[in-house]
């Protein structure tokens, strides 16, 4: 008999009931030939993770990392290369025809950017009873209902629904996208950079009714920001990412407290808070070069180019993300040292 | 600078991008001005360099440096001023940097254009340059173009720029907004550390608060093209007295929230210029107004030694503003 194996972050004991499980899932580009032959960009190499059911997993990380990537891949967005992503026991890697179309109604995406991804020819209505249409849910007075319903729910006057999007500001922008994401009433909201765009007042208020709709809807979030301070705001659990991989996961307040991967490490010390007496004595700690390009990422520890504590080990063997302390992860030889 | 104000000259009338701005900035400070878009605080600063863009204009006040005011001198002095007493940073520095040139030559030039140093003098100041502002192994990047350095890389070259003439003031619009949390860490001490290498003012204008509270000395928070409060960093987050500044440091989340507390947010939006409400500007939004405040502006008068609000109700005399803000 072999010994049990060791839990992945797939396999977290931690997690009761998780609802999304995402094993190995690969994704490259390709990115041109090049005297070698054709070369790709390993956007997102060999990522495990899983979701509690009503939970906000952060996934946080900086430009290129893959981050933006791995959502679209997870709901479907984007063919993954290799690799399982399960919601509840469905193999979305897999399935096809209605299969897919149920599973997909049950989850939902938010984008960073409103101006982009509302058709500007389109109001409001439309705009938000379209999945009504697509998925044969609803047509007519009943969609007209639920569509008002739903603008009532995320803050917008139901009066609105025959105004375009260039008539609203950036915030009841971001709101359109929530309503148009709520209204297959879904379980799974993968929210893509959701906050980013607006100004910082505006910001909370999109912070605070995503929070509400989690509560009132149970509904299960991977939110997705390179801002750590909101990531660790709104999230339950935070899984750090890197050059395609990911280094750390755990809860959030474990994750600040005790920052395990080197890197980890590094963002936390980057993030200035708003209070002087405490910016008076932190000390960021300051990477050497450049983000690698995920064109050709460095052998074993992708980090090791850069890592302040990095060992000959770290360039030859990779680290696995290994179980460290209860339902937290760190993929590094040296965990916790820095 | 005195009593600033800028008009946009627009077909559906007159908007005041800026309105009754003043405030004073010594030798070697590092002062913030903080505000949302359209809060008038990049208007602010280019009219320091009277770099307004059409069909802007500056309307009234007076902008003194030294003894000279910028508002009076003539083209031939605006410009001789701009390269050598003054600095700017923007926020993408792709689109300031010329694409089909090479990064030395585009230093070298700036250097000659304002003719502080002879052209053999700029040639050998170069690579120095590169070297001040942390660009590693600069004497071979000298010769790369924009497109070859990253983000954080390119920033650095436009500071090279910006502070090869040795200038006395550093205006840095967003430098970091479209950088990396850790590059960001890394521009912001280099900007420090230059400012007490060249005993520089800087200007930093951001809409992070956070970023103000780790390199400024004062802060002007700004709204609605007016200066809201004013004072020194430790004052001004400690103990804000203007709703507006409380309220915005209440709403952005941080990174080492222990205990998780629902964000204030600031219901609305601010003001659209060319319908400016009557009374304070910030009173539609505002959760601690009072009567008076629909229908006449508040002055900007000081409420502790260095410390200005423009507010009639004050923050110090709110008992417990959390609960109130929250409704």
């Amino acid at each position: 008999m072999s010994a049990p194996a060791a839990p992945t972050p797939t396999t977290d004991p931690t997690l009761k009931s998780p609802i999304v499980r995402v094993e190995d899932l690969v994704k490259y580009f390709p990115a041109g030939s090049g005297l070698f032959g054709r070369s790709v960009v390993h956007a997102v190499d060999g990522v495990s993770l899983a979701i509690q059911a009503g939970e906000t997993l952060g996934l946080v990380g900086e430009s290129g990392c893959g981050k933006s990537t791995l959502g679209r891949v997870i709901v479907r967005l984007l063919p993954s290369t290799s690799g399982h992503v399960y919601f509840k026991d469905t193999d979305l890697t897999k399935v096809r025809g209605e299969k897919l179309r149920r599973t997909r109604q049950e989850i939902q995406m938010i984008f960073q950017d409103p101006y982009a991804s509302l058709n500007p020819r389109m109001t409001v209505g439309d705009i938000v009873s379209e999945p009504l249409r697509n998925f044969g849910v609803a047509r007519g007075r009943k969609a007209e209902q639920k569509v008002q319903e739903v603008m009532r729910v995320v803050g917008l006057n139901p009066n609105f629904v025959n105004r375009y999007p260039h008539e609203f500001s950036g915030g009841q922008r971001q709101r359109i996208g929530i309503a148009r994401a709520l209204v297959l009433n879904p379980t799974f909201i993968v929210a893509d950079e959701p906050v980013s765009a607006l100004d910082v007042s505006i910001q909370a208020q999109i912070v605070n009714l995503m929070e509400d709709l989690q509560e009132k809807f149970q509904l299960t979030f991977l939110f997705i920001a390179h801002d750590l301070s909101v990531v660790r705001h709104i999230s339950d659990r935070i899984a750090v990412m890197y050059l395609g991989k990911i280094v750390e996961i755990g809860a959030s307040d474990a994750i600040r407290d005790r920052p395990l991967h080197p890197y980890t490490k590094v963002l936390e010390s980057s993030v200035p808070v708003p209070d002087p007496d405490i910016e008076a004595l932190r000390k960021p700690i300051l990477l050497k070069g450049e983000i690698p390009s995920p064109v050709n990422p460095p052998s074993a520890c992708r980090f090791h180019t850069r890592c302040p504590i990095a060992q000959p080990i770290c360039s030859e063997v990779e680290p696995p993300l290994e179980m460290k302390e209860n339902g937290h992860f760190a993929a590094c030889h040296f965990a916790g040292q820095l | 600078m005195q009593d600033l104000k800028v008009q946009f000259f627009v077909s559906g009338g007159t908007v005041n991008a800026v309105d009754g701005v003043s405030f004073e900035i010594d030798r070697g400070e590092i002062v913030g001005i903080v505000g949302e878009s359209g809060s008038g605080k990049t208007m602010t600063a280019l009219s320091l360099l009277r770099l307004i863009p059409e069909p802007g204009r500056i309307t009234n006040g007076r902008i003194l440096y030294g003894e000279k005011d910028v508002a009076q001198m003539t083209d031939e002095e605006i410009r001789e001023f701009r390269g050598n007493e003054i600095a700017m940073i923007f926020q993408d520095p792709m689109t300031s940097l010329n694409p089909v040139l090479r990064i030395g030559f585009q230093v070298e030039e700036a250097m000659i254009a304002h003719q502080r140093f002879s052209n053999k003098q700029a040639k050998e100041r170069v690579v120095p340059m590169l070297q001040r502002v942390r660009i590693p192994a600069a004497k071979d990047r000298v010769r790369d173009y924009p497109h070859q350095f990253s983000g954080g890389m390119r920033q650095r070259a436009m500071i090279a720029m910006g502070v090869s003439n040795e200038p006395s003031l550093l205006i840095a619009d967003e430098p970091t907004t479209a950088l990396d949390v850790t590059v960001q860490a890394s521009i912001i001490e280099l900007i420090r550390d230059l400012s007490r290498e060249l005993r520089a003012s800087v200007i930093l204008i951001t809409h992070n608060m956070a970023l103000v509270a780790s390199l400024c000395n004062r802060v002007i928070v700004m709204y609605a093209g007016r200066i809201v409060e004013q004072g020194p960093t430790r004052a001004i987050f400690k103990n804000p007295q203007h709703p507006y500044t409380w309220s915005l440091l209440r709403s952005m989340p941080r990174v080492d929230e222990k205990e998780k507390e629902r964000l204030i947010s600031i219901k609305g939006l601010p003001p659209d210029l060319g319908k400016m409400p009557p009374g304070c500007k910030f009173h539609p939004r505002c959760k601690f107004r009072v009567d008076r405040c629909f229908t006449e502006e508040p002055p900007l008068d000081e409420v502790d030694p260095g410390q200005r609000a423009r507010c009639w109700v004050l923050m110090k005399n709110i008992a417990n503003p959390e609960a109130q803000a929250q409704t």
